[in-house]
């Protein structure tokens, strides 16, 4: 199983998540922003960092790469992609996912071990987990307060299309303490904590993250 | 304004020069013209008065600083040693690593965010330029008080800076320090620490050699930002009623540094340089000059092809521009068109801006015309050295001993407990590494609060690093000499605790003003200390940084060496943490507790300093080092005492899993036992049924061991004083949030 990973310019955990593919099984390929060639990857993730500075909003330069056309192609005909905190606001500038995400509410950058429950497992990244599941991984983020209108906020609950949700304090002032959106499809998964971050013990606060890699393996065998 | 040339120069002997205004001294102005046997054009005047500078020159250190190489260590290890942009050691498996500490303190008074923040960028470029991938940061940081209103103008823009940096770099930050005293009010310090690996065959120097091989600068482009901050700033006390100095600060942009990482990287891969240099501090002026210094001499820069940021720059002001983020690399013609081609997929704007010439001068021409000619070892290495004049300070005279109140009832010695654990200086330090990234890359095995940071290096064999650094500026201020050694000493014990060796030791000596003949005598009794006990300890010195002139008015800084030391741990999965991981695991503590409580942070409360430093005892202090290594397997937390002695160790062991503790204390020694500082202390727990391994170890190694309680329950018993967890909780994590929001 091929999954991808992109770099942007300025992309950090780019190496993290092609080591968390290949520790959950699968094949990492490395995949470059100036490229429209997805390299027969049979999903890809968005890794975390600060693309292009973040200068302008978060993620508003990378939609534009050439290997992003590619991916809201395939992705609008099911292709699983996860965005991990900066992928995550490259799949809202790209219009994959709804809303943005703004500053945290303390202004600070945040790097925590946060508790977060899964909410949704109906999507290829987390059909591993069982819904209400209770994980630990970090965020590390300034900008990660999810903000949406009222109305996608409710569309969003009423088709389940929260997947995490933070447990205990919220760390950002995110609405309705989201971590983590579905598309109406459910493959297209962003998620502000960093699952790539939490998969040895050695090394993370849990290997709670795993699962994310693990699922998206075991959905492709099955398509 | 006509451009003054060098044939202009020697036609205008007397035409004034503003030599003063850029820092330099009337002897000193004089020298240059014996050089050159004639005035200096302005952009040569701009180059030597940079380089010149105490920050560049080390002019008042040199002197004292030579000590490090009459007494160095011999050793296998170091692959690169002082001189380079860092040194470099051997840690096996043909991975060798690079590590360096250096201050950026006045910037960051000024302008705190961005003085921080280039401070980091500064250190990951030093370490970049020896061909290696940054890894880790850490930043040692004090500060005034903490409830100093300037304080809350600095301290987050400080924090800010070093995250806003060091997280967008990708770079993990995974320890430093954090400390507040009246002295640093006016004068706080930041110290940044970078550390690189690279394998053996991948280190580069900064050398141009080669004639016809071509000089290129890439990175950033050149703009008007810290022109004559290395002059102005960081060799300069801070004074009432000059002007502001807000323009010297450098601007940083992490962003560009990051791609000029990857971009670098990918060159050096490629084998496509010569040799390398990052700007930093002197901008083109250092890098210039020591490149061509370091080969044969030989140099001719085209300054008009540097390209600019603002065109209305003047020769003299790129020469000593600080921008940052910008390299210059010498290369091979014939690699020219590879390398360019990784810099346009990096989005890098490189220029050939030189060529390495026969001959030994640097010749620097601006639109055909010569502005600079001068020999570059002059510039680079042969800056003035001042034998600066010494005297032990007057306040040793006035020093007392410290008597502090040692409450013997169970509710003072609980409230006692409780407001030294809540002390800013020991009270959790959250609110600021929590701002930082310190998991990026997926190797971070141990960060702060930890004795020591520690990363892996290789996933399939699980080598790693560790790096700790320490100082006790209190201890310095009684007595410099042995207040080095501890805080070189504390810092071993601080890698042997997670299971590392010590392997090399960099340093960062940060002092007031080296025209303070007190100050002067403080820095040589630190170097003279620091040599020692390098030599005692076998552990090479791979390089350092001098930081003078910290000081408000007449009021020095209290002398702080920051030393950092670098450990190699074979199998990281075997580290050793400080926190408790069980319940029911006795508690030790190996080396024996003196009644000294001199620059303790009890004393400190107590407004009191004291009057003297304990005596190091070194040999007592490689036994346990060594009883550490060897007995690592049976320890399930480690844990050094130092500020704020066992009470603090054992909080920041107790709370991370919420595991208790029961300890007996000789009764009415209770306060001795939980509050003084006598170093060369460590807490460790054990399983009970590897009591024998113990004892045989500190039999062998001869060193003092008590045992003091075991572990367990969801409070901290000490004799009849209980405290509750939650409790404790409060009164550590509470305090550095209610100051700073």
């Amino acid at each position: 199983m091929r999954i991808g990973v992109v770099t942007f310019p300025g992309s950090l955990d780019d190496s993290s998540a092609l080591r968390a593919v290949r520790l959950a099984g699968g094949t990492p390929v490395p995949l470059f922003h100036a490229s429209d060639d997805l390299k027969e990857v049979q999903a890809v993730v968005l890794p975390g960092g600060f693309s292009y500075g973040d200068y302008l909003r978060c993620g508003a330069i990378s939609r534009f790469a050439p290997i992003m056309s590619s991916i809201i192609t395939a992705a609008e005909h099911g292709f699983p992609v996860l965005g991990i905190c900066n992928g995550f606001q490259i799949l809202c500038e790209s219009h994959l996912l709804p809303g943005a995400l703004t500053r945290n509410q303390n202004l600070h950058f945040v790097c925590t071990d946060q508790a977060l429950t899964v909410e949704n497992t109906n999507t290829p990244w987390t059909s591993e987990y069982s819904k209400g599941d209770r994980i630990v991984i970090p965020i590390k983020n300034g900008e990660g307060s999810f903000q949406a209108s009222n109305e996608t906020l409710a569309e969003l609950e009423a088709e389940g299309r929260i997947v995490l949700r933070y447990a205990g304090k919220n760390p950002n002032g995110s609405k309705n303490d989201i971590a983590g959106i579905s598309n109406a499809k459910g493959n297209v998964v962003g998620v502000m904590p960093h699952p790539e971050q939490a998969i040895e013990s050695l090394t993370g606060p849990s290997t709670d993250g795993l699962k994310f890699f693990t699922s998206a393996l075991h959905s492709l065998v099955g398509r | 304004m006509a451009l003054d040339t060098v044939s202009h120069a020697a036609s205008t002997p007397d035409q004034k020069m503003p030599w003063k205004e850029l820092g330099l001294k009337v002897e000193e102005y004089k020298r240059i013209q014996e050089i050159l046997k004639r005035r200096p054009t302005g952009a040569e005047l701009a180059m030597y008065s940079v380089m010149w500078s105490e920050h560049c020159s080390y002019k008042s250190s040199k002197v004292h600083l030579k000590q490090f190489g009459e007494k160095a260590v011999k050793s296998d290890a170091l692959l690169v040693g002082i001189g380079e942009n860092a040194g470099v050691v051997d840690i096996g498996q043909n991975y060798a690593v690079t590590f360096k500490i250096e201050s950026h303190n006045h910037p960051s008074f000024v302008e705190p965010y961005q003085g921080a923040a280039t401070g980091v960028g500064g250190i990951v470029r030093d370490i970049l330029t020896m061909g290696a991938r940054p890894i880790a940061v850490m930043d040692p940081l004090r500060f005034g008080p903490a409830d100093a209103p300037d304080t809350r103008r600095v301290l987050p823009g400080i924090v800010a800076g070093v995250g806003g940096y060091g997280n967008c770099l990708g770079l993990p930050n995974i320890g430093g320090e954090v400390v507040f005293d009246e002295t640093y009010a006016g004068n706080p310090l930041v110290n940044a620490l970078c550390v690189g690996v690279m394998k053996h065959e991948d280190i580069k120097l900064a050398t141009a050699h080669g004639v016809g091989n071509l000089v290129v600068l890439f990175g950033a482009k050149t703009g008007g930002d810290g022109i004559g901050g290395v002059s102005v700033l960081a060799s300069e006390t801070f004074a009432t009623g000059k002007a502001a100095k807000r323009p010297s600060v450098q601007v940083g942009d992490p962003f560009a540094e990051k791609v000029l990482i990857e971009c670098s990287l990918e060159i050096f891969a490629a084998d496509l340089v010569v040799g390398i240099q990052d700007l930093g501090g002197a901008g083109l002026s250092c890098a210039t000059s020591e490149l061509a210094s370091a080969g044969s001499g030989g140099m001719a820069i085209q300054l008009e092809k540097v390209p600019l940021r603002d065109p209305s720059l003047s020769p003299e002001e790129i020469l000593m521009s600080e921008s940052q983020e910008r390299m210059c690399a010498i290369i091979e013609p014939s690699k020219l068109d590879h390398f360019m081609r990784i810099c346009r997929k990096w989005d890098v704007t490189a220029t050939v801006i030189g060529q390495v010439t026969d001959g030994d001068h640097l010749h620097i021409t601006f639109n055909g015309e010569l502005i600079v000619d001068v020999p570059p070892r002059t510039v680079a290495h042969d800056g003035p050295v001042y034998e600066r004049p010494m005297a032990k300070p007057d306040y040793f005279k006035t020093l007392k001993p410290a008597e502090v109140p040692l409450p013997t009832d169970p509710q003072e010695i609980k409230a006692a407990f409780l407001k030294l654990i809540s002390s800013p200086n020991i009270a959790d330090k959250s609110w600021v590494t929590d701002q930082y990234d310190r998991y990026v890359q997926g190797n971070s095995v141990l960060t702060q609060p930890e004795d020591s940071g520690m990363i892996r290096i290789d996933e399939k064999t699980n080598l790693g690093v560790a790096v700790s650094t320490d100082a006790n500026a209190r201890w310095s201020y009684l007595n410099p000499y042995d207040g080095v050694k501890l805080a070189l000493l504390e810092s071993c014990r601080n890698i042997a605790t997670t299971g590392a060796k010590p392997l090399a030791v960099t340093n960062c000596l940060n002092f007031g003003s080296p025209e303070d003949p007190g100050v002067m005598w403080q820095f040589a009794e630190t170097v003279r200390g620091l040599a020692d006990i390098c030599l005692e300890m076998g552990l090479p010195i791979t390089g350092g940084n001098v930081s003078f002139y910290n000081q408000t008015g007449s009021v020095a800084i209290l002398p702080t060496p920051v030393i950092g030391v670098l450990g190699v741990i074979q199998d990281v999965t075997k580290r050793t943490k400080s926190a408790f991981n069980a319940d029911g695991l006795e508690i030790y503590q190996l080396g024996a507790t003196d009644f000294n409580w001199s620059g303790s942070e009890w004393a400190y409360l107590h407004g009191q300093m004291g009057d003297s430093a304990p005596t190091p005892d070194v040999a007592g202090q490689v036994r346990l080092i060594n009883l550490l290594l060897e007995g690592q397997s049976i320890f399930e937390s480690a844990h050094d005492l130092s500020d704020g002695g066992f009470a603090a160790a054992i909080t920041e062991a107790m709370l991370p899993r919420s595991i208790g503790a029961t300890i007996s204390s000789p009764p009415g020694y209770e306060s001795l036992l939980l509050f003084v500082e006598t170093p060369g202390r460590v807490l460790i727990t054990i399983d009970p049924k590897n009591a024998d391994v113990l004892n045989a170890l500190v039999t062998k190694f001869d060193i003092p061991i008590f045992k003091l309680g075991t572990t367990g329950g969801d409070s901290l018993k000490v004799n009849e004083m209980t405290i509750s967890l939650a409790e404790l909780r409060t009164a550590h994590t509470e305090t550095l949030p209610k100051l700073f929001g």
